[in-house]
C-alpha cells in the first residue's frame, strides 16, 4: 500500500480510524526509500528496524502518534549519528542527547528513523557542499535540490519522507523547498528552541518543518515550538494552534510587494509564476500594496559578514579534543587543532571560518562586524515599517529555478548573491514560508517547481500560514 | 551587485588565527575567492551609519536568567564515548604545559 505520498493529516485520520497501522506507514516508507533513494541520495542514514519497533508501540492518541519524521543531520537525536555532513564528525560522533525539538516530537508520538543530507555544517545553497554524499533534485536529477536542507526537501519531494525538519540561517529551508516543490517554513527567531541544533550562526538559525502540505507545516510547528529554558534566545509565547485559522482565507488581508524584490535579475518564467500566484490572491480578496524595503541592497553583504563571523566562533568547538575525528600523531596541541580542522572541514566551511575570523579580527571589527549589525537594525526597521501597512509580504523565493549540478562551483560569490530574497528574514528575525506556486518546463522537458515566499512579522506565523493555504488551494 | 573589486587579505595569517592548516593550493584559491567576496562586502563601508544605535538592535527583545540550581546534565559515559581518546573517566590530550 503506498502511504508515503500522503500527508500527515491524511495518515493520522486513517491511523485513528484503524484503517492503517503505523507499521504500514513504515513499510511503505521503507519501500519508497529502497526504490528511490539510490537515485536521489536524500538520506545519510536510516534505521527502519528501530522505526518498526517504535511503530508497534505507537500511541495513536498523540497528535503525531505513529508518524515518521526525517531529521536534517545537524539536529541531535540521542543514539543516532550526527555528522552535519562533515568528515569532522563522520563515523565518530553519536548524539548523547536529544535536541529539544526532538524531545517534543517524541512527546507528540513521532518516530525518528532517518537523517537527511545537507551542506556541510549548513553552509551552502545546493547540498553540493556535503562531504558525505550527493543529493539530486527529484524533479530533475541533473539539478540540485537546493540547500542547505536539500536532503530533507528532496526526501519529502520524492515522497521517501512524509515530512522532515530542516534548519534555516539564510534561506536553507525556504530555498530547497522552493526548488523541490514542497512547503518550507522558517519560524520567527525565538519561536523554536535551538538547543541541540549544531550552531552555525546563533543569531540567525532556526529549525523548521519541510512538508508536503501547508496543514502539515502547521501541525509540525505546533509540535516543535515553545520557550525552552535550555535556549535563552527562545521566547515565551502564547499557546496557539497553528492549524486553527488556516482556512480563513485572505479576504481583507493587505499583502505587500516590496519593489526591491521585483526588479531585474529574476528569471522571467519564475516571475510569471509568482505574478500569477499574486493575482490569484487578489482574486481571493486580498489587497495588494506596493511597499519598499529600502536597505535590501545591503542584506547579502551584511549577512556574509555576520553569519561567517558567528560561524567562526561556533565552529571553534570542533578542535578534535572532546569529539570528532582527531588527527593521528599530533606533535603538540596547536598542531592537533590545525590538522584536525584541516582534515575535517571542507572548502566552503574553511572559507567561511576564514572570512568570519577576518571580519572579527583586530582592526577590522568596527569596519565590518559592527557596521553589518547596524545595517541589520535598519533592515529590521524596514520590515517593522512595512508591517504597519501590510499583514504579510510576498516575493519570489529565488531569482531562478534549481540550477544544474556544478553551476557556480568555483564562484562562491555568485552563489551567495542568489540568497537575496531569503536572507533579510533571518537578519530581521521574522517568519517566512515557501509554498509551491507553479512549475516551469526546462529545455530538457523536466518540470521545475517555483515557490512563492510569504514573509510575516515576528511571531506572525498564523498570517503566513493562512496566505500559504490560500495559494495551495488555488494551485 | 557583482563586484570586480577585490581586497587582498593575508589568508595564511587569518587561517592561523582560526587554527586551520591550509595547503598552498587552498591558500591560492581562497586568496582569489575571498578577495572578491570581501570586495563585495566592502560596499557597506560607504554607508554612513553614525546615527544608528547598535544597543537596541537585537532580534531578541526578551532576556531572562534561570534559577541558579544544580541539576543533572549529561551522563559522563555517554560523553566519553565520543572522545577520540579517553582514560580513567577523562579525555586524553597531548601535553599542553611544559614541565
Amino acid at each position: 500500500m503506498e502511504l508515503s505520498n500522503q500527508s500527515i493529516t491524511a495518515l493520522r485520520k486513517q491511523l485513528v480510524s484503524g484503517d492503517i497501522s503505523s507499521a504500514d506507514i513504515i513499510d511503505s516508507l521503507a519501500n519508497a526509500i529502497e526504490t528511490k533513494d539510490a537515485k536521489i541520495g536524500a538520506y545519510l542514514s536510516h534505521d527502519i528496524d528501530t522505526a518498526k519497533q517504535e511503530a508497534a508501540a505507537a500511541d495513536l492518541s498523540l497528535p503525531l502518534g505513529g508518524i515518521p519524521i526525517a531529521i536534517k543531520d545537524n539536529i541531535n537525536v540521542k543514539g543516532q549519528p550526527c555528522s552535519c555532513a562533515s568528515h569532522f564528525l563522520d563515523g565518530s560522533y553519536t548524539s548523547p542527547y536529544d535536541a529539544t525539538v526532538i524531545g517534543k516530537l517524541r512527546a507528540a508520538g513521532a518516530i525518528l528513523y532517518g537523517r537527511t543530507n545537507m551542506d556541510e555544517f549548513a553552509m551552502g545553497s545546493t547540498t553540493e557542499n556535503s562531504a558525505l554524499g550527493n543529493t539530486v533534485n527529484p524533479h530533475d536529477i541533473t539539478r540540485v535540490p537546493g540547500g542547505s536542507s536539500g536532503g530533507s526537501a528532496a526526501a519529502v519531494a520524492s515522497q521517501s519522507a512524509i515530512a522532515a525538519l530542516g534548519s534555516d540561517t539564510g534561506g536553507s529551508i525556504r530555498q530547497p523547498a522552493s526548488y523541490c516543490g514542497v512547503v518550507g517554513l522558517k519560524p520567527s527567531y525565538g519561536r523554536v528552541s535551538r538547543y541541540g541544533l549544531v550552531a552555525f550562526a546563533s543569531s540567525l538559525d532556526q529549525i523548521g518543518p519541510i512538508t508536503q502540505t501547508v496543514e502539515d507545516s502547521a501541525l509540525l510547528l505546533n509540535a516543535i515550538s515553545g520557550v525552552d529554558p535550555a535556549d535563552a534566545t527562545s521566547l515565551t509565547q502564547t499557546n496557539v494552534d497553528f492549524t486553527d485559522s488556516l482556512n480563513e482565507g485572505v479576504s481583507g488581508m493587505k499583502l505587500g510587494l516590496p519593489k526591491e524584490y521585483f526588479g531585474d535579475g529574476i528569471d522571467p518564467a519564475v516571475r510569471s509564476k509568482v505574478d500569477d500566484s499574486i493575482k490569484k490572491l487578489e482574486a481571493a480578496g486580498a489587497e495588494i500594496v506596493e511597499i519598499s524595503l529600502p536597505h535590501t541592497e545591503y542584506a547579502v553583504a551584511a549577512y556574509y559578514i555576520i553569519a561567517p563571523a558567528e560561524a567562526s566562533s561556533n565552529l571553534s568547538r570542533f578542535d578534535g579534543i572532546r569529539y570528532g575525528n582527531r588527527v593521528e600523531d599530533p606533535t603538540e596541541i596547536i598542531d592537533l587543532y590545525r590538522r584536525s580542522r584541516e582534515q575535517g572541514f571542507g572548502p566552503e566551511v574553511k572559507r567561511r571560518i576564514i572570512l568570519g575570523t577576518y571580519v572579527l579580527s583586530s582592526g577590522y571589527y568596527d569596519a565590518y562586524y559592527n557596521k553589518a549589525q547596524k545595517v541589520r537594525s535598519l533592515i529590521k526597521q524596514d520590515f517593522a515599517n512595512a508591517y504597519q501597512k501590510v499583514d504579510a509580504i510576498l516575493s519570489p523565493v529565488t531569482p531562478n529555478v534549481a540550477p544544474k549540478i556544478g553551476a557556480d562551483k568555483d564562484n562562491p560569490l555568485q552563489q551567495y548573491l542568489a540568497d537575496i530574497f531569503t536572507i533579510s528574514a533571518n537578519l530581521a528575525g521574522i517568519c517566512g514560508i515557501s509554498v509551491p506556486c507553479g512549475k516551469i518546463t526546462s529545455d530538457s522537458g523536466s518540470e521545475l517547481p517555483v515557490g512563492l515566499q510569504i514573509l510575516g512579522p515576528h511571531m506572525g506565523e498564523q498570517a503566513i500560514l493562512k496566505v500559504a493555504k490560500s495559494v495551495e488551494s488555488s494551485n | 551587485m557583482s563586484s570586480e573589486k577585490t581586497e587582498q587579505i593575508d589568508v595564511r595569517y587569518v587561517a592561523n588565527l582560526a587554527r586551520i592548516d591550509i595547503s598552498d593550493d587552498e591558500c591560492a584559491m581562497f586568496q582569489k575567492q575571498l578577495g572578491s567576496i570581501i570586495g563585495y562586502i566592502d560596499t557597506l563601508r560607504d554607508i554612513n551609519l553614525d546615527t544608528v544605535d547598535v544597543e537596541n538592535l537585537d532580534a531578541i527583545d526578551e532576556t531572562y536568567l534561570r534559577e541558579d540550581t544544580c541539576k543533572h546534565s549529561l551522563d559522563q559515559e555517554d560523553l566519553l564515548r565520543n572522545a577520540p581518546e579517553s582514560a580513567k573517566g577523562q579525555i586524553r590530550v597531548p601535553k599542553v604545559v611544559d614541565a
